[in-house]
C-alpha cells in the first residue's frame, strides 16, 4: 500500500530546479506531485512520478544524489476537517508525521495527500482500521 | 632593553662558538636517547663526531611534522617521563596531532626567551600585561604568561573569547601590554569601539602580537586603532613556543632569533639545499639547549628571509623577516593551525561521508571564517530535512572538537566541487591579509 517517491538534493540556487525539470522532461516523465522543503543553502525536492524506476535512472545520470522513499497516499474527505479527522487518529496513536503534501489529482470525491510517517508500516494499519482509504502505489502513479 | 645583555649582544664569534659547542652536546645527546635521530642519522651515514663545525649541520638529515606524527605521542621525547613536567600538542585527531615536551629546565628557558621578547619592547616590571593567547594545549597563554612573570610584570591571564569581558577588563584593570593573534586586536579594537569605548585612549601602549601571519597593512590598523605599537613575535610549539625570535621595538625591523638557543638555516623547500643568508626561503631550526624536545633540523615550512646586518638595538642575534608564507598547505585559522588533511580524516570518520569537500576560507570583518563544502553522496542523502542539518551539525562539531576550529558546514550537489585534472582543489583561500 506504499507509493514511491523520489527525492532529490538540491543547493539553493539560481536554476537548480530548471535542470531537474529539464532531465524529467527529455525523459517524458510525468510529475504527480511535488513539494520542496528549503533551508538556507540547500532544498529536497520531492516527487510522485508515472515512471519511477526511469526518473531515478535519468536523474542519477544527470548527476543528482536521488533517493527513493516509501510515503502513503491517503484519501482525505473533500470537506471542512477532512484532514483533520485523519491527523487526530494518527496523533491518538502517536504516528509521527514527518511531511505531507498534497496530490494534484482527486480520486472522486476526495482530495489525496502524501504522507511520510514513522512508522510507515504501522500508521498503514492504523489509517485502514479507522476507515481511511490508503491508495496503492500503481493507482497513485497512473491517476 | 636586553632582559639578558650577556647574551643577546655576544659578539658574532663567541656566539659560534657557544653555537657549536651547544650543537655538539645536543647531537651526542639525541643520537643516544631518541631512537628515531639513531636510525635517521645512521641512514645518513654520519656519527655525532663528524659535526666539527657550524657548517657540518648541513650533514644531518632533516626532521620533518611526519616525523613527529610518526613518533606520536612521546616517541621523540630524549627524556624519561618523570623529568617532563608539562606538555602542549597542536590540533588534530590521533596520529595527527603534535606533542611537545618540556623539563623544568625547559620552561626556566622558555620563560626567560618570552621574558627577553617583552623586555625587547620595551615592556618592564611596572607594567600590567593583558594575555589574550589561548591557555591550554596551545603554547600562546602560558608561554607569555610565564615570561611576563619572570620579568616581573603583573600579568591578567585572560586567555582568548569572551571579547566583551575582555574590553572591560581592558578599561578597568588598565593593562599597558597586549599580547594575542593581529586578527583578535582588530576584532577587540572593533568590538570595544561598538561598545562605545574610545580603544585609542585605553593605557595600552604596545602590543605584542603573533601566532598567524600578518601584513605591515594589519600592523598600521592595528596601531591606529589601539593607538599601539604593534610588534611581531614569532614561534612554533614544536621548536619551543613563542619565543623563538621577537622584533624589537628600538630596530622595528625584522625579528630577532634567539640564536643562543636556536640555530635558523634557510634552505629551497623543493631541493632541501640550504641557501645563502639573505634569500628568501624556508626557515629550518635546530634546538640546541632544549631537554625533553630536542629537534634537529626541523623544518618549519614557513617562508621567510634572514636578515645579518647589525640592528640598532645592540643584540648580536640574526633576524627574520615576517612569514611570508607557507611552504606546504596549513592553514592559519584566527591563529589555529589546521591542515586540510585533517579535516578529510574528520570527515572520512563520518559514515557515508565520500571524500569530495572544499576549504572556503575568508576573512569577514577581522576574524577568519572556514566553510567546509561536502558533496551529498546517496549514502548520506535522506529526503528529511532535520537528517541532512543534523549530519551538518556534526560535521561542524566534529571539526570543532578534534580541531578546535569553527566551520561553517554547506552541502553541495555531487559533482560540483571543481576537479582539476581528476585532483580536486581543496582548499580556497581568499583572505587579502
Amino acid at each position: 500500500m506504499k507509493v514511491e517517491q523520489i527525492s532529490i538534493f538540491m543547493e539553493n540556487r539560481p536554476g537548480a530546479l530548471e535542470q531537474v525539470t529539464g532531465v524529467l522532461s527529455r525523459a517524458n516523465i510525468n510529475i504527480r506531485a511535488l513539494s520542496l522543503a528549503d533551508t538556507s543553502d540547500f532544498g529536497i525536492l520531492r516527487l510522485i512520478v508515472n515512471d519511477v524506476a526511469t526518473a531515478k535512472k535519468v536523474l542519477q545520470e544527470g548527476g543528482f544524489t536521488v533517493k527513493r522513499t516509501d510515503v502513503v497516499a491517503v484519501e482525505v474527505p473533500d470537506r471542512p476537517g477532512g484532514l483533520h479527522s485523519i491527523l487526530a487518529v494518527l496523533a491518538r496513536h502517536a504516528v509521527n508525521v514527518e511531511y505531507m503534501y498534497a496530490f494534484i489529482e482527486r480520486s472522486g470525491e476526495n482530495a489525496i495527500i502524501i504522507f511520510r510517517f514513522t512508522p510507515t508500516d504501522e500508521a498503514i494499519d492504523i489509517l485502514i482500521k479507522n476507515g481511511f482509504t490508503v491508495l496503492p502505489g500503481e493507482k497513485v502513479y497512473s491517476l | 632593553m636586553m632582559y639578558n645583555e650577556e647574551f643577546e649582544a655576544l659578539p658574532r664569534e663567541v656566539l659560534e662558538a657557544l653555537q657549536l659547542k651547544r650543537l655538539r652536546h645536543i647531537v651526542e645527546r639525541v643520537y643516544h636517547t631518541v631512537g628515531f635521530y639513531r636510525r635517521s642519522f645512521d641512514e645518513a651515514g654520519v656519527k655525532p663526531d663528524d659535526i666539527r663545525t657550524l657548517d657540518d649541520l648541513r650533514k644531518l638529515p632533516f626532521t620533518t611534522k611526519n616525523d613527529l606524527r610518526d613518533n606520536y605521542p612521546f616517541g621523540l621525547f630524549a627524556v624519561p617521563m618523570s623529568s617532563v613536567v608539562r606538555m602542549h600538542a597542536s590540533s588534530g585527531t590521533t596520529g595527527q596531532s603534535t606533542v611537545v615536551g618540556y623539563t623544568r629546565r625547559d620552561i626556566e628557558t622558555w620563560s626567560e626567551l618570552m621574558a627577553r621578547c617583552f623586555a625587547a619592547a620595551g615592556v618592564t616590571r611596572n607594567d600590567i600585561v593583558h594575555n589574550a593567547y589561548g591557555y591550554g594545549l596551545f603554547t600562546g597563554g602560558l608561554g607569555a604568561h610565564y615570561g611576563a612573570e619572570k620579568l616581573g610584570a603583573s600579568v591578567i591571564p585572560m586567555s582568548g573569547g569572551n571579547t566583551k569581558r575582555q574590553i572591560v577588563i581592558l578599561q578597568d584593570f588598565g593593562p599597558t601590554v597586549i599580547c594575542c593573534t593581529p586578527s583578535y586586536a582588530l576584532t577587540l579594537a572593533e568590538a570595544g569601539t561598538e561598545m562605545g569605548v574610545d580603544m585609542r585612549s585605553l593605557k595600552l601602549r604596545v602590543g605584542i602580537l603573533g601566532a598567524e601571519p600578518w601584513s605591515e597593512r594589519m600592523k598600521l590598523e592595528i596601531e591606529n586603532k589601539l593607538n599601539i605599537t604593534a610588534l611581531n613575535i614569532y614561534g612554533l610549539s614544536e621548536v619551543i613556543g613563542p619565543g623563538v625570535s621577537m622584533e624589537c621595538i628600538e630596530g622595528r625591523d625584522g625579528m630577532h632569533i634567539f640564536e643562543d638557543h636556536f640555530i635558523v638555516e634557510t634552505i629551497d623547500p623543493e631541493t632541501g639545499e640550504v641557501l645563502p643568508p639573505g634569500e628568501q626561503g624556508e626557515l629550518v631550526f635546530t634546538t640546541i639547549t632544549k631537554e625533553a624536545f630536542p629537534l634537529i633540523r626541523y623544518r618549519s615550512r614557513d617562508i621567510s628571509r634572514i636578515i645579518t646586518t647589525p640592528c640598532r638595538c645592540g643584540r648580536s642575534f640574526l633576524r627574520m623577516e615576517r612569514v611570508s608564507g607557507r611552504s606546504d598547505d596549513m592553514l592559519i585559522i584566527r591563529g589555529v593551525n589546521v591542515f586540510p588533511s585533517q579535516i578529510e580524516s574528520v570527515l572520512m570518520a563520518i559514515e557515508g561521508l565520500e571524500p569530495h569537500y572544499q576549504l572556503i576560507v575568508d576573512r569577514v570583518g577581522t576574524l577568519d571564517t572556514l566553510e567546509i563544502r561536502v558533496e551529498v553522496s546517496e549514502s548520506i542523502f535522506s529526503d528529511e530535512i532535520k537528517a541532512l542539518q543534523s549530519l551538518e551539525k556534526r560535521i561542524s562539531k566534529d571539526v570543532k572538537d578534534y580541531l578546535g576550529v569553527t566551520a561553517q558546514v554547506k552541502l553541495v550537489e555531487p559533482k560540483t566541487i571543481q576537479r582539476f585534472e581528476g585532483k580536486a582543489q581543496r582548499v580556497i583561500d581568499k583572505r587579502q591579509i
